[in-house]
């Protein structure tokens, strides 16, 4: 890592752990991250990965329990209200202010960040104009529809010009044409050079929006890099899932020693088989269910994409 | 539902110069949306503090004297002694800014700290969030002292015949800052309780807490006429209410039996300085995870 100091995003060794019996949960166990200025990058992994909690320390509201985060040079602890004036934070849940109409959220952001009443008033007619959001500027936060509360809580983030924005499970929720909406809006903002950082647990997401991405999953950082390089560095196996109607056959195991294939994961009737060179692999499976006497009720072959390599990392479906 | 979004608009909209808010700045405009809503919704946000006193003055102080009841020997009143509206005056003042003080901030602050966790609004503001507690017992001391002036024409004004209330403020500056401390104290003591309890026991918070400190806070009787039950006189004296009857009843009425005022005034002072800090770490600490 060249230059730390231009860094958007940096952290060393960031955990936390939140206290309870047993010694808490450690939801962050000793994360290193680095965002360039200018990148679009995406936190990815499943729920309860520390997705949320890695970005609450970064937006100040989590306290680390070790280890340092900086945004722009800053530390999130020692600094946090300077932080706070570079950052813009979309959060999972729609945390508008719900006393004030919709125009109001944004005029008073623009307040609470220094702008005079009249420039606030003008910035949040314009944010309103450039989301489609004017005609609902009298509505209460409430009385939005799911995209249209996210487009709120993206202007509201944007009103101070943040160096960082930080966006939680942005789509998570959102119906699928939403969601696409939403995925060019943020395309749009990055084109503008804003600095992008957001979790997800949608690989396609990831795949389709970010620079550069890394998979998080018990609170470590499991592979970074861009999503070519995490499928060549994880493997990027084709994934082949197979569901036996009883057990599976006892001779599948027998392809961990074939060339080619560098993991079987055996659980009661469902085989998953992970391999670089797949091809014959599928049939295979069938064929050993049928001389087996064992019916296949479902066969799939993912191929290489940033899903087969998170599962190729985490070994496992991720859970919704 | 609305979907169509200009993808070019997030880049269409202009950058201007980056402000750089100061904390006073950042505090103001807080206070300013405070303003905001509490006009909107004045009526709303007052009523629930006006209407019980204004009831109540208006049963025991126009009501009861009209068909005699006064006179009767509940309220020994008339020639010699004070009228009971002198008495309420003070006290119901009191009491409206205490109510007022607490709801103003534990009402909100049950929303915000809920799952949906709208508090993240004005947490990621440019502001430490001790001060965002300060400005929460500023904005609800605020409310407070409306909610006590509002209060004080309905008290004044509103009796039968003869039992008008005799009060004259007789220390304008001892006036003010038993006013504008008792509201404080009320928002400190709201935010503290608001920070401290889980919002499903809000219910018996007002079952439990409020209504105690009402009846037992010196509203309707002076605290120095509580002597001959020794034991309740010094049982209220835990009750932050009695200090903010008995100010003012030292500065609207100082005809009447009152505290003195190192008294009042270092519980209401100190009170609100030990109040503000303990709310300030509960509240810090139930924001900050």
């Amino acid at each position: 890592m060249t230059s730390l100091a231009n860094l958007a995003v940096r952290t060393v060794a960031l955990a936390k752990t939140y206290p309870g019996p047993d010694g808490g949960v450690r939801a962050v166990r000793g994360i290193d991250l680095a965002v360039r200025p200018g990148e679009f990058f995406g936190l990815l992994g499943p729920n309860g990965a520390g997705k949320s909690t890695t970005i609450g320390m970064l937006t100040t509201l989590v306290v680390p329990t070790s280890g340092r985060a900086e945004v722009c040079g800053l530390d999130v602890v020692r600094q946090p209200v300077e932080v706070k004036r570079r950052i813009g934070m979309v959060s999972q849940n729609n945390t508008a202010d719900t006393d004030l109409t919709v125009f109001e959220n944004l005029e008073f952001r623009g307040r609470y960040f220094g702008l005079s009443r009249p420039a606030a008033r003008r910035r949040a007619t314009e944010l309103l104009a450039g989301f489609g959001l004017t005609e609902r500027r009298a509505a209460k936060p409430f009385e939005l529809s799911g995209g249209q509360a996210k487009r709120l809580m993206i202007c509201r983030a944007l009103v101070h010009q943040p160096d960082v924005l930080f966006l939680d499970e942005p789509t998570a929720g959102l119906d699928p044409q939403t969601r696409v909406n939403l995925w060019d809006l943020l395309r749009g903002l990055q084109a503008a050079g804003q600095t992008i950082l957001l979790t997800t647990h949608y690989m396609e997401e990831a795949e389709e929006m970010c620079d550069r991405v890394a998979v998080i999953d018990h609170g470590t950082v499991l592979a970074s890099g861009t999503v070519p390089e995490l499928k060549d560095s994880a493997g990027a196996d084709t994934v082949i899932t197979v569901t036996f109607d009883g057990a599976a056959p006892a001779g599948v195991a027998a392809l961990r020693a074939r060339p080619g294939v560098s993991k079987v994961e055996i659980a009661d009737s469902q085989v998953r088989v992970f391999a670089r060179e797949p091809r014959g692999l599928l049939g295979e499976l069938v064929a050993s269910g049928v001389s087996a006497g064992v019916g296949v009720s479902d066969a799939a072959q993912l191929p290489p994409s940033l899903e087969t390599a998170f599962l190729t990392l985490t070994g496992r479906e991720y859970r919704e | 539902m609305s979907t169509s979004l200009p993808a070019a608009g997030a880049a269409g909209v202009a950058p201007a110069a980056r402000p750089r808010p100061t904390t006073a700045h950042t505090f103001a405009a807080m206070m300013a949306r405070e303003v905001r809503v509490m006009r909107r919704d004045f009526l709303a946000i007052f009523i629930r503090v006006i209407l019980q006193p204004l009831l109540f003055v208006f049963v025991f102080a126009y009501v009861l004297p009209k068909i005699g009841a006064a006179g009767g020997g509940v309220f020994p009143a008339s020639a010699h002694g004070p009228t009971f509206s002198t008495i309420l005056v003070p006290g119901l003042v009191a009491s409206a800014i205490i109510m007022q003080g607490m709801m103003a901030v534990i009402f909100p602050l049950m929303m915000e700290l809920s799952w949906q966790r709208s508090i993240t609004d004005r947490a990621l503001a440019p502001l430490p969030i001790p001060l965002l507690a300060v400005q929460k017992i500023a904005a609800a001391g605020l409310q407070a002292l409306i909610g006590g002036l509002l209060v004080f024409p309905a008290a004044l004004l509103i009796h039968a015949e003869g039992a008008a209330p005799s009060v004259h403020v007789s220390n304008w500056p001892l006036f003010i800052l038993v006013l504008v401390a008792s509201s404080l104290l009320a928002a400190s003591g709201g935010l503290l309780l608001g920070t401290l309890i889980d919002p499903q026991k809000i219910q018996v918070l007002f079952a439990l807490v409020l209504l105690p400190m009402t009846m037992l806070g010196c509203v309707y009787y002076p605290w120095a006429a509580l002597h001959s039950i020794r034991w309740l006189q010094i049982a209220v004296l835990a009750n932050p209410l009695v200090y903010a009857s008995e100010g003012l009843r030292a500065t609207l009425t100082p005809q009447l039996p009152h505290m003195p005022a190192a008294a009042f005034l270092g519980v209401l002072i100190g009170g609100t300085a030990l109040l503000c800090w303990l709310a300030t770490r509960t509240f810090t600490a139930r924001v900050l995870t």
